[in-house]
């Protein structure tokens, strides 16, 4: 029983429910089904990149460059888009997903080969990610006009109710819940991360599980990449600037260790979810918007101080541990 | 390769006579490649040799070079503070609101210089109190200062500094020098002898190669940590008062992704970026270097988010390209 209902997914899920009743007692509108759909959908992207770092973070990794690769990614099938009009849709995501995974991949080599750590290659790459869009876009702005309505109209397709985006979503939460849970890669994620030298001797390859966390955000940031541009349809350099940030907060505060080897599939949706609810109720309740960038630095904040002391082992500590943080 | 990076990973104790010649040599490594650039940037722009060009060019990195000695501190001992650029936004607008009521330009000093302080105390409390990741920790406190910035001053900007307080950012103390450099020179001055010529800076090398074992040669790793995440707070307060003076304006957006390039900085001087090892003056060389490429750069007109991509592959390859110079020797001598 307690396995099934995990304590701090628990406690999650009931912060966004309080949250949200709390927003329904002046805005009973924001709570309607329909609403709430909306709300899912806006949070769509933020929820796939969120997987993606998940997986990354459980690896004792980082990854700062998500949000540089969607843009890159979404920069170029902009263009790939402008120049053949005519490409199928499912094309189109087939080498947003590639590209994506292409450039997790460099990261991955990195830290995989070079054994550099990951926040010092993911931040590089984030810069550089972004400085190869301005010199393949010249700084100009691929609009609305010029994509194919076929392009921008795909993920705003209702399919069953919900639009394409939101299933998307919904697909990558089942993938990686599957994954996570019922194939030997998943669960050597969480061996790479809980520990790394009892897993070498497990006979899993440290780096190379650390690679294929890279490829999989980097995947996932691809094809958020062609969703965000599409939805949006606007591509320019700084798309989802500092989205980063955002990403790793929903992680955070959906109770995946920084240290590796703690966290859930659904501990980062409902993280996801939790920002999600947050941002788009912001404006309901008349605060300005500007207030969102210090709430998720406050929610990062608490989440892992909470995490922390939920976290520490109860046993009796004989040799007192100054690496503590390490 | 991998499990004996797994296992050394903790413990970057190769402080032997190869790692050491190594270390010394890094400093001339990056001495020769400031000079090479020096000539080819003179080469390459007629307008690079001009003694008020290049005093100018200063201002590309002493700001950044403040912060990345006290960043460097920070390194050594096995932290990092990535909200510096943030704290530089909030000390900002704390000075701007002030300027508004009317403060003159010693109390914008002190108040820089206090919201400094208080936000590295804010990172040292999560960091040395909580026992949390400093990464997590400053990646939230990165949000939650420059949030606040964005709270106050929204889509504003402010401006109406006193002229007085202009001094800092575009004062000169004779001829070519600026004030900024002063400020730059004495700081590297100062944080040298810290680190290389005191007991404090001895236990900072301690606590990087092994935390653990500081703590049981009597060092209160925790009270180091802590005024090292002061001091970087501090010198952000002071970058944001040079930089505030210098702009002569304050936006929420002030500084934004620098810690990047102070991070970079700091791992081109040849600081461990896992800590235990690394010196001041190759940080300073680090910052002529960061500095002249830039300036040499904008002569060309490149730029200035071409220049970042620059310093993202000087970031990934200063750390890169020793590992693959080591991974091919290894493999010459098995």
């Amino acid at each position: 029983m307690i396995r099934l209902i995990p304590i701090r997914e628990t406690i999650l899920g009931s912060a966004i429910l309080v949250l949200l009743l709390l927003v329904s007692t002046r805005f009973p509108a924001f709570v309607a089904p329909s609403n709430l759909a909306n709300v899912f959908n806006d949070t769509a992207p933020l929820i796939i990149l969120a997987l993606g770092q998940m997986v990354v973070i459980l690896t004792r990794c980082i990854d700062l460059s998500v949000a540089a690769n969607l843009a890159l990614t979404g920069m170029i099938v902009a263009m790939i888009n402008v120049a053949m009009p005519g490409l199928p849709i499912s094309i189109i995501i087939i080498i947003a997903i590639s590209l994506g995974a292409v450039m997790g991949a460099i990261n991955g080599l990195l830290v995989w080969k070079l054994a550099i750590p990951p926040i010092v290659v993911t931040l590089g790459t984030m810069t550089i990610f972004r400085g190869l869009i301005f010199l393949i876009s010249d700084g100009k702005w691929v609009n609305s006009h010029e994509m194919s309505p076929a392009f921008t109209g795909f993920p705003r397709t209702v399919l069953l109710g919900l639009p394409v985006l939101s299933w998307f979503a919904i697909i990558t939460i089942i993938l990686f819940g599957i994954m996570m849970a019922r194939t030997q890669f998943g669960r050597s994620i969480f061996a790479v991360g809980g520990n790394p030298h009892a897993a070498v001797y497990t006979g899993i390859n440290v780096g190379k599980t650390q690679f294929w966390a890279f490829v999989a955000s980097g995947a996932l940031a691809g094809l958020t990449g062609y969703l965000w541009v599409s939805r949006f349809a606007v591509a320019y350099v700084d798309i989802a600037g500092g989205f980063e940030l955002e990403v790793v907060a929903a992680c955070v505060i959906g109770g995946i260790s920084i240290a590796g080897g703690i966290g859930s599939v659904g501990g980062a949706v409902l993280g996801a979810v939790f920002l999600g609810v947050v941002k788009n109720a912001l404006p309901v309740v008349n605060i300005s918007p500007f207030w969102q960038l210090a709430i998720s630095g406050s929610a990062i904040l608490i989440a892992v101080a909470f995490n922390a002391r939920a976290g520490r082992s109860k046993g009796r500590i004989i040799l007192k541990s100054a690496g503590a943080s390490q | 390769m991998t499990d004996t990076s797994a296992q050394n990973r903790h413990v970057p104790d190769r402080l032997n006579s190869r790692a050491t010649r190594l270390f010394k040599s890094w400093e001339a490594l990056l001495f020769a490649v400031a000079i090479a650039i020096f000539i080819t940037n003179s080469f390459a722009s007629p307008y690079f040799l001009n003694a008020w060009n290049l005093s100018d060019a200063t201002f590309n990195f002493t700001e950044k070079a403040m912060i990345a000695f006290a960043m460097a501190l920070l390194i050594i001992s096995g932290e990092i503070d990535l909200s510096v650029a943030s704290i530089i936004a909030l000390a900002s607008t704390a000075m701007g609101l002030a300027a508004q009521y009317g403060a003159g330009t010693p109390e914008l000093v002190a108040i820089g210089l206090i919201v400094g302080l208080l936000c590295g105390a804010f990172n040292g409390f999560f960091v040395t109190v909580l026992g949390l990741p400093s990464i997590v920790v400053t990646i939230g406190t990165m949000s939650l200062f420059r949030g606040i910035s964005y709270i106050i001053l929204g889509d504003e900007a402010f401006r109406g500094y006193p002229s007085s307080f202009a001094w800092f950012g575009q004062g000169y103390i004779y001829w070519v020098f600026t004030v900024e450099m002063l400020l730059f020179v004495i700081i590297a001055v100062i944080y040298g002898v810290l680190l290389h010529k005191t007991n404090f800076g001895r236990t900072v090398y301690a606590i990087g190669n092994n935390p653990t074992g500081a703590l049981f040669s009597g060092i209160r790793v925790a009270r180091v940590k802590f005024i090292l995440f002061l001091l970087t707070g501090l010198m952000s307060g002071v970058a944001a008062i040079c930089l505030t003076s210098r702009l002569g304006s304050t936006r929420p957006s002030i500084a934004t992704g620098m810690e990047l390039e102070v991070v970079t900085m700091v791992v081109l001087g040849g600081v461990n970026i896992l800590g235990g090892s690394g010196t001041i003056p190759g940080v300073v060389i680090a910052a002529f270097v960061m500095g002249l490429v830039t300036f040499g750069m904008g002569l060309l007109n490149v730029p200035g988010i071409v220049m970042s991509i620059f310093i993202g592959l000087l970031l990934i390859g200063v750390i890169a390209l020793p590992r693959l110079c080591s991974m091919t020797r290894s493999r010459k001598t098995a």
